[in-house]
């Protein structure tokens, strides 16, 4: 799993997309911070976070679309899947290098904080609730953006693919709302990833809320080990 | 040692493999012969755990692939057709990171530069990956497979693609390294075969139809008594005087080569070796012999051989097509 992740955080600084996706990250919260706050003088840190929110659905599939797609046309799934190692420390290692990237850029969102206890008194409850929010999601969208890779040869596929569902995941709570079945819409809006995180956004931990978002990740990486365990059974 | 019983992958309907058998001892050079298409690289994938079989099992080591995965892989250095590289690591970079997935525990460095001295990888070391010829690229992915000094190298037509210097060295250094592994090595080349392996399974169309010691089927696919002459004279005289050698079976003239010069194709009865007898004749009567060698048989043969038993069955029709084409109409 270490060499996996070790081997996986080196392509991405070696190649540009590292780089480019922290760059853009800082630079597109960045924006936010200033839009949202500093050009109208108010303390609104929440819409900061939650225009990142709406980034990261297209951020993220350019930094997951590459880590099993790639792969799996180059061929070099031979290699790992061949070598004395378990699917889920091959998931796993892939999972945390993306995510690692992926708290690179998000990690400055804090020091926005910072800027504003300069002027104001900030609630930090609310910007640690917006941030572990945030962290969550993106922990949500590097599994789902895994999975689709690991189902395709292209990494086009994967990176619109993982949009996809990253767009649907978000929806639930719409979805839902129109669906007239209450049943139904009940256990369609009980997996809607927007209101959970509303919930930190306004300060509060919700233990509830990490464990929900954590087992929709742990979903995605079961899925992406299923594919891999299917594709030798196939 | 690498043991398969009754080994079977399906596809659907179709059978890529279809219910093989053999063993390759420790110690032992096993080759995979067989035409495109046969059967030889998924048989590799499932050995090596990449691909599951449909039934039967496979041992590495007396460890079933399928029970213990990972214990069975770590028996296995594996060189699939592709060489497995990530282009955007050096060579260094890309066996660190082999020495680590493997969780090997030999002394890193020392095994790391043994290997590359082995393969012959010294030179580029610190370059890209994707920057090598294809040939370093093998001997690359050669290395891979070696980190980690494992008991079973399975090796999925490791010479292709490369030179024909190149090819002789990775020859000579299976050979070697059959000396204290057990290779597995897959090829359509029958000669490749004859030159590195003890063993020989054949495959076609997913079953095995032979498996021998590589000098046995040598000799049973060794065509000896078949000749391909070039002879200066006068066509006629010249198959008169042919025919008339002891044990030569059958004559017929061939395309003419040059002014005088026709090609002649003898057969004699089989195991009987006639140059010597034919070279006294034709030199008594002063008929220049220009070339003689023993027709080969191309894999296609082989197999027509192996599957049929029928030695004429295939090279017949091959020469009815060559006298159409040639119009040469000589009767045999």
């Amino acid at each position: 799993m270490i060499a996996i992740m070790k081997r996986e955080l080196s392509a991405y600084f070696r190649s540009p997309v590292g780089y480019v996706f922290i760059a853009v990250t800082f630079l597109c919260s960045g924006f936010f911070f200033w839009l949202f706050t500093l050009s109208v003088g108010g303390t609104d840190i929440s819409s900061v976070f939650l225009g990142m929110f709406f980034a990261y659905m297209i951020f993220v599939p350019v930094l997951t679309m590459r880590l099993l797609a790639d792969e799996n046309k180059q061929k070099t799934d031979q290699l790992l899947l061949t070598s004395p190692i378990s699917l889920i420390g091959l998931v796993a290692g892939k999972f945390l290098s993306a995510y690692i990237v992926f708290i690179l850029g998000d990690i400055v969102m804090l020091s926005y904080g910072v800027v504003l206890s300069f002027f104001v008194t900030v609630n930090w409850a609310l910007i640690l609730g917006n941030f572990v929010a945030l962290a969550l999601i993106g922990a949500v969208f590097v599994s789902a953006g895994m999975f689709v890779s690991s189902l395709t040869e292209s990494q086009m596929v994967a990176a619109i693919g993982s949009i996809a569902i990253n767009v649907a995941l978000f929806l639930m709570n719409v979805i839902a709302s129109v669906i007239p079945v209450t049943f139904i819409s009940d256990i369609i809006r009980s997996i809607s990833i927007y209101d959970s995180y509303s919930e930190f956004t306004t300060g509060i931990f919700s233990l509830t809320g990490v464990v929900f978002f954590l087992s929709i990740a742990a979903v995605f990486l079961f899925f992406t080990v299923r594919v891999l365990e299917r594709r030798r059974w196939a | 040692m690498i043991e398969v019983r009754n080994l079977t992958k399906s596809y659907g309907p179709k059978k890529a493999v279809n219910d093989i058998s053999f063993k390759a001892e420790d110690g032992q050079v096993l080759g995979f012969l067989g035409p495109n298409g046969a059967g030889k690289s998924t048989t590799m994938n499932i050995l090596t755990g990449y691909i599951s079989s449909t039934s039967g099992q496979a041992f590495i080591n007396g460890v079933d692939i399928l029970e213990d995965p990972i214990k069975a892989k770590s028996f296995i250095g594996y060189l699939p057709e592709q060489p497995p590289l990530y282009y955007d690591m050096t060579v260094n970079e890309y066996l660190d990171f082999v020495y680590s997935l493997k969780k090997c525990k030999l002394p890193k460095k020392s095994h790391l530069n043994e290997i590359c001295s082995i393969v012959k990888l010294d030179d580029v070391r610190k370059r890209l990956i994707k920057n090598l010829s294809k040939g370093y690229k093998q001997r690359v992915g050669f290395a891979q497979a070696l980190v980690g000094n494992p008991k079973v190298l399975i090796l999925d037509e490791p010479t292709v693609g490369l030179d024909p210097k190149q090819i002789i060295e990775i020859r000579t250094l299976i050979k070697r390294l059959g000396k204290n592994h057990t290779v597995i090595l897959s090829s359509h080349i029958l000669p490749e075969v004859q030159a590195v392996c003890d063993r020989i399974v054949v495959i076609n169309k997913g079953r095995i139809v032979a498996n021998d010691n590589a000098d046995t089927l040598a000799r049973n696919l060794s065509n000896d008594h078949k000749l391909i002459m070039h002879i200066e004279g006068s066509s006629d005289e010249i198959k008169k005087l042919l025919s008339s050698v002891t044990d030569v079976e059958r004559v017929f003239v061939g395309r003419q080569i040059d002014e005088r010069v026709w090609e002649y194709h003898v057969e004699a009865k089989e195991g009987v070796d006639v140059r010597r007898d034919i070279f006294k004749k034709l030199a008594a009567r002063n008929y220049p012999v220009l070339m003689m060698k023993s027709n080969e048989l191309s894999l296609e043969e082989v197999f027509l051989k192996l599957t049929t038993g029928d030695e004429y069955g295939g090279a017949e029709k091959i020469e009815d097509t060559y006298d159409m084409l040639t119009k040469g109409g000589e009767e045999k």
